[in-house]
């Protein structure tokens, strides 16, 4: 069935790991995204047969290194090997033909299709008569998927549309198609992302199964405990240069030598010990938001949670763990099933967004294109947009003040160094980081009693990252409440008070930042306390 | 509105009394008013370098307009000269025949300004739904419907002259914004795409205006087949150069460009629909509600398509004829889309589709050319702003590779972000 | 004489519904492949004139049948290369076929015949009879007033449902419909597949217009595809972008379509110009009522262009 793997296993049991040419190899692959350095010049070698781990932080650019090993994206400098051999991929076509499967961290499946039609999709070779009036031999492909998906050990009806299908089975479905084509390597990014524990479980055992029959395994992951449990050897990630790399053992003699590898794992991975935390509030003011058995009827919820006056409280969690669905919740573009939000002792729940701005909220989107800036128009619009209903910019329907818009605009623009042109300027001419400064900007004019702040500093290099931080503080200082959703361990540890651990739409931990333990807020994302208590 | 009436919001409170006052920063509230007198020196320099510095501000935008304009022009003009050979001409006679035929006299240029009246309204009802993303390709059965309204009711009606006359201009209006509503309705609530549901209202309109007025219909003139009863002459809009057909629409169009601009830019309203045509995300998320935007915009888009139909039924005919219309509705996209959705630049835009319609009668006579091709040249102005985004990638990375040594900008101050 | 009248009224139904029909599998087949097509009307009217043309000049309607599926041929490259290839707005540019194939037809008219909106007469595609089928009692009278073209069209519709939901090439089309990103990394050419299924459905609108020109009638007339370019559209939409359940939908059109004809000559007292307006009326009642929130492929009207 497969030729491809029995070359790699005979290769493999026949000669010296040091004789055998590596898997992958990448020699100084750089990839740009107009300023942005995603890669910067990242040596690569992966063992053939091994799980080889590729550690890093949101944004250290591991998934950029591989749409480019997978032909997704072209690299400006580098080059790739693949069995020795120089190897050009210019599109996901050619990486499939040299025996590379790749699961993506965004699920590739098409809902609409069967999983057996996902399997076989753009996988026949036939000639071009045949492609186009034969019909599809969707029979054989079902029993094939049912035959390899009973040699990995798990079972999955081929004929499910794939959106009926559960999160653990999709990621299965994943791999089976990665594997479709005959892949000897297989690249996994943060295949655990979404899945519940016992999936995951399922998925090491996978995964374990596929080593020990030949496969080259890429994982990528932020998750410490994963990589330490499945990767022979590791290559740290960091702001998308090369980190570090270490040898994982398959068993430890010595407890404490695990701890002291993970540890350096760590400090390669965040670049720093943990740093120092700057003043903490000094005194508390009465409770700003009170959110109670709030749910939306689907993955969030129920949670309740307390954020006090003067306190900047911090969510973090694994990406998709409901944070976004809280913050729709809380400002009203996703209806509460259940619960309620009190602002000031007020009950907002069943408020229009507009007036829950009016009452003292603001927010910071995470998705600053989809949610925050409109391209098109110009930074004055951008910058009143929220403050339009009433005065001073528009006392009556009928008027909508130019003048003093642009005096407001002009305001933040001086406030928060913002770099443009002209006020009159369109927004695109704003870079990605200015428009940031723009919104954060905008939002911290609204006088908030909340404000909630979904990654605000994304994409601002330090001094700017500073100055959102000194505002938010500033804003506590003043006895706001402040919401701040993050990804970035080192942010959080930074500026906030208490830190809530979201998982699957839950609270699954909550600390003040003053006792914070990275190890244990790491557990609580992945989830395996959990797991130890099943 | 004084600035002594605005109140700075304390804190979280006087939000529930329904004052129309938005939550704002004390700071930044008092920097806007301009009460801070450095702040508003250095905002606020004299009249004079404030105006220049305005059209300073303007021109660089205003020049690439200009020149977007002119070349999509020159490049549909282009585009349709085979058409001319083919019909067995050369190019100086056909440019003569319709750049005399329409600008050559003083009567060619009153003619020329007639048919740009309802070009104008009917180019404005487009672009004011394009500036809400969506696309109203039924303006051409408003414009029929609210003609047909504004017809009966001038014929129908025994008020004042002048009364009537502006009962039969809003009664248009609301013709058209009630053919505009089905779509807005059913575009906001069950999400059928408006291109194809306005068509449907095309013929619908059509069909309605035709039975109106056939032999058997309720509303058919006496004396005149395929008519509604004339309107009174004192009610129809008043002819503004003598000895000419060009009457008061055409300042009612003027006005109207000037309402929707106001509108636009300078009311809460326009602020909302422009934002939710330029991001509904963003729209959403600071509470605006997209149906309601959504359902404004095709009202108003409509009201001005049956304002079309109603001045040209008030000014050019004095009655609703069946096929008053040929096709102003269909030219009204290219219309709106050449003068790049602005208000003034849809002057320009309607200007442009008038010369062609008033110069296609002397080039049809004199280089044999058929009117028909204004339809054409309307195509492909359509199709040369459709491709308008791949030219102007094309140029900024033409740009690029020139700039290549150059950092870009912003270098400074992004870092890795992801 | 019920009898006789319910099948003729069948008869014309179909007969109505077939130009309704065509240029509905061909807006299926692009909006499958993730381009939205509001441009089968223009396109429809380019292939009813080409037809009519090359008919004219060389007295033969199958080459003008050719001459039209050529049309279609060159107005679906058009649109796909503004739209797939230059990734220009999906809707303005087939906005822009629409106006540029009436304006054009219309004014090539009097160019080419010096008459102005209607075009002499042509030789049509003459019907050729099926024996066998046309001696069964009742029925035969369908088949009877069927002609090659008729079974052509409707093989079409069979042919276009097996290539979209049962073959590999089919599956690669829809899967560039629901998702270009997903296509893409499936290692499907998501532009050239695009490219070549707004082309099938440029030849679809076309076909459906030379249906008009020359099999149903023997000239070309401006404008004289009446909207059913965007009947069909409503059609797709009704059918859920489904083949069966949309070519349902095209002939419920061309019934309304055959009644409205039909009662003018019975009931004299109802206004003609309102039945014309029937299945128009009919496809609104039917968007506002039982079709529910329509949802289409996922990816229609989103450019592709990979990082």
């Amino acid at each position: 069935m497969n030729p491809g793997r029995e070359q790699t296993m005979t290769a493999d049991g026949a000669s010296r790991p040091d004789t055998t040419p590596p898997a992958i190899r990448l020699v100084g692959v750089s990839k740009h995204f107009g300023p942005v350095k995603a890669n910067r010049s990242i040596d690569l070698s992966v063992r053939q047969g091994s799980i080889h781990g590729l550690l890093g932080e949101n944004g250290a650019g591991k998934s950029t290194l591989m749409k480019v090993l997978f032909g997704m994206m072209r690299p400006d400098a580098g080059r790739i090997e693949i069995g020795g051999r120089p190897a050009a991929f210019r599109s996901s076509a050619d990486a499939l033909a040299a025996g590379i499967g790749m699961v993506q961290q965004h699920f590739s499946l098409i809902g609409k299709l069967t999983v057996a039609e996902n399997l076989i999709l753009g996988r026949a070779t036939s000639g071009f008569v045949a492609r186009w009036l034969r019909p599809l031999d969707l029979e054989s492909a079902r029993a094939r998927a049912i035959e390899l998906s009973e040699r990995l050990g798990f079972g999955i009806d081929p004929s499910a549309r794939c959106e009926t299908l559960s999160v653990g089975a999709r990621q299965k479905v994943e791999i089976l198609k990665a594997l479709w084509g005959g892949a000897t390597t297989l690249v996994l990014d943060e295949p655990t992302a979404a899945l519940s524990p016992p999936d995951a479980e399922e998925l090491y055992a996978l995964l374990q199964n596929l080593r020990r029959e030949g496969t080259t395994i890429v994982l990528i992951s932020h998750k410490m405990p994963e990589i330490m449990r499945l990767c022979d050897r590791v290559t740290v990630l960091r702001d998308g240069a090369v980190a570090g790399e270490a040898e994982i053992p398959r068993a430890f003699s010595d407890p404490a030598e695990r701890q002291a590898l993970e540890a350096r794992l760590v400090r390669l991975m965040i670049g720093r010990h943990r740093p120092e935390v700057p003043s903490r509030s000094s005194h508390i003011w009465p409770t700003v938001l009170s959110v109670r058995q709030l749910s939306d009827g689907q993955r969030f919820g129920p949670i309740d949670l307390d954020v006090k006056g003067g306190e900047i409280l911090a969510v973090v969690g694994v990406e998709g763990n409901g944070q976004s669905q809280f913050v729709e919740l809380l400002i009203g573009l996703r209806k509460a099933a259940g619960g309620g939000i009190a602002l000031d002792g007020r009950d907002i729940t069943d408020m229009t967004t507009l007036k829950r701005f009016q009452s003292g909220i603001a927010h910071i989107p995470e998705d600053r294109h989809r949610l925050a800036v409109a391209d098109g128009m110009s930074l004055v619009d951008n910058a009143s947009i929220g403050f339009i209903d009433g005065a001073p910019f528009a006392p009556t329907s009928f008027w909508l003040s130019r003048h003093r818009r642009a005096r407001f605009a002009a305001g933040i623009v001086r406030r928060h160094k913002v770099r443009a042109s002209s006020v009159e300027a369109p927004v695109t001419s704003l870079s990605g980081g200015n428009q940031q400064k723009l919104v954060v900007g905008r939002e911290l004019s609204r006088a908030p009693r909340l404000m909630i702040a979904a990654q605000p500093t994304r994409g601002l290099d330090i001094g700017s990252t500073g100055a959102v931080h000194e505002a938010l503080i500033g804003l506590r200082d003043h006895g706001a409440a402040v919401l701040l959703l993050s990804l970035d361990l080192t942010e959080v540890f930074t500026i906030a008070d208490r830190i809530v651990v979201f998982r699957q739409g839950r609270i699954v931990g909550e600390t003040t930042a003053a006792d914070a333990d990275i190890d244990r807020i790491g557990r609580w994302m992945s989830g395996v306390d959990e797991e130890a208590r099943q | 509105m004084t600035m002594n009436s605005i109140v700075t919001p304390p804190q979280n409170r006087d939000v529930f009394t329904g004052r129309r006052q938005v939550r704002m920063d004390p700071a930044m509230l008092a920097e806007t008013l301009g009460r801070e007198a450095d702040v508003a020196a250095a905002e606020n320099p004299g009249f004079l370098p404030r105006l220049v510095g305005h059209f300073h501000a303007l021109s660089g935008n205003l020049g690439g307009q200009v020149l977007t304009f002119t070349l999509t022009i020159a490049a549909a003009l282009i585009a349709s000269m085979p058409l001319i050979w083919i019909g067995g001409s050369d190019l100086w006679r056909a440019a003569s025949a319709l750049f005399g035929g329409a600008l050559g006299s003083g009567p060619a240029i009153a003619e020329t300004l007639v048919q740009m009246v309802p070009l104008l309204i009917a180019g404005l009802a487009v672009a004011v739904a394009f500036h809400a993303s969506l696309f109203n390709i039924g303006v051409e059965g408003q414009l029929v419907f609210g003609g047909l309204v504004a017809g009966v009711a001038g014929a129908s009606l025994d008020l004042p002259p002048a009364l009537l006359m502006l009962v039969c201009i809003f009664a248009g209006m609301a013709g058209g914004a009630v053919f505009a509503l089905i779509p807005a309705l059913l575009k906001a609530y069950r999400g059928a795409h408006e291109v194809v549901t306005t068509i449907m209202m095309n013929f619908v309109a059509v069909a309605i205006s035709e039975y109106a007025v056939s032999p058997t219909g309720p509303f058919v003139a006496a004396d005149q087949p395929s008519a509604t009863e004339r309107v009174p002459d004192l009610a129809r809009l008043p002819v503004i150069w003598e000895g000419t057909r060009l009457h008061a629409g055409l300042l009612v169009a003027l006005a109207a460009v000037i309402v929707i601009m106001w509108v636009l830019y300078r009311t809460p309203a326009g602020f909302r629909l422009r934002l939710t045509g330029a991001n509904q995300g963003a729209a959403r998320a600071s509470g605006v509600s997209i149906a309601r935007v959504t359902i404004l915009a095709m009202l108003a888009s409509g009201a001005l398509a049956g304002l079309a139909g109603a001045v040209q039924v008030l000014g050019v005919y004095g009655r609703f004829y069946a096929a008053f219309s040929p096709g102003y509705g269909f030219d009204a996209i290219a219309v709106a889309l050449l003068g790049a959705l602005s208000p003034v630049g849809v002057i320009a835009s309607a200007f442009f589709f008038a010369v062609l319609h008033a110069g296609s009668v002397p080039l049809q006579a004199v280089a044999g050319i058929s009117r028909e091709m204004v339809g054409v040249v309307s195509g492909l102005v359509v199709a040369f702003v459709a491709a308008q985004p791949a030219a102007l990638r094309l140029l900024s990375a033409m740009r690029r590779r020139f700039a290549g040594a150059m950092p870009p900008d912003g270098l400074a101050e992004t870092e890795v972000s992801k | 004489m019920s009898n006789l009248l319910t099948i003729s009224l069948v008869i014309s139904a179909l007969h109505l519904a077939l130009p309704i029909l065509m240029p509905m599998l061909g807006g299926l087949i692009s909006e499958r492949s993730g381009v939205m097509n509001i441009g089968l009307e223009g396109m429809m009217l380019i292939g009813a004139f080409s037809a009519v043309l090359v008919t004219y000049f060389t007295g033969n309607p199958w080459l003008g049948l050719v001459g039209a599926l050529a049309s279609g041929v060159l107005s679906g490259s058009t649109l796909a290369l503004m739209t797939v290839t230059l990734r220009g707005d999906q809707v303005v540019a087939s906005a822009a076929i629409n106006l540029i194939g009436a304006g054009l037809t219309a004014a090539l008219i009097p160019v080419i015949w010096d008459v102005d909106g209607l075009t002499p007469s042509v030789e049509k595609i003459p019907t050729i009879r099926v024996p066998m089928l046309a001696d069964l009692p009742y029925v035969g009278r369908i088949f009877s007033s069927l002609g090659m073209v008729d079974y052509a069209c409707l093989a079409l519709v069979v042919l276009v449902w097996w290539v979209l939901f049962r073959t590999d090439a089919g599956l690669r089309i829809r899967a560039c419909g629901e998702s270009a990103e997903s296509a893409d990394a499936a290692g499907i050419p998501v532009v050239r597949t695009r490219f070549l299924a707004v082309v099938a459905s440029g030849v679809f609108g076309a076909l459906g217009g030379a249906y008009l020109s020359i099999v149903t009638l023997d000239m070309f007339q401006a404008s004289m595809t009446q909207g059913r370019g965007f009947l069909a559209l409503a059609a797709m939409v009704f059918g859920k972008w489904r083949v069966w359940p949309g070519a349902l939908a095209c002939i419920a059109f061309g019934f309304a379509d055959a009644i409205a004809l039909r009662a003018q000559i019975l009931w004299r007292d109802i206004p003609h110009e309102l039945l014309i307006a029937l299945p128009y009326v009919l496809a609104l009642v039917a968007l506002a009522t039982f079709v529910g929130h329509a949802s289409g492929p996922a990816g229609v009207g989103k450019p592709f262009a990979r990082a």
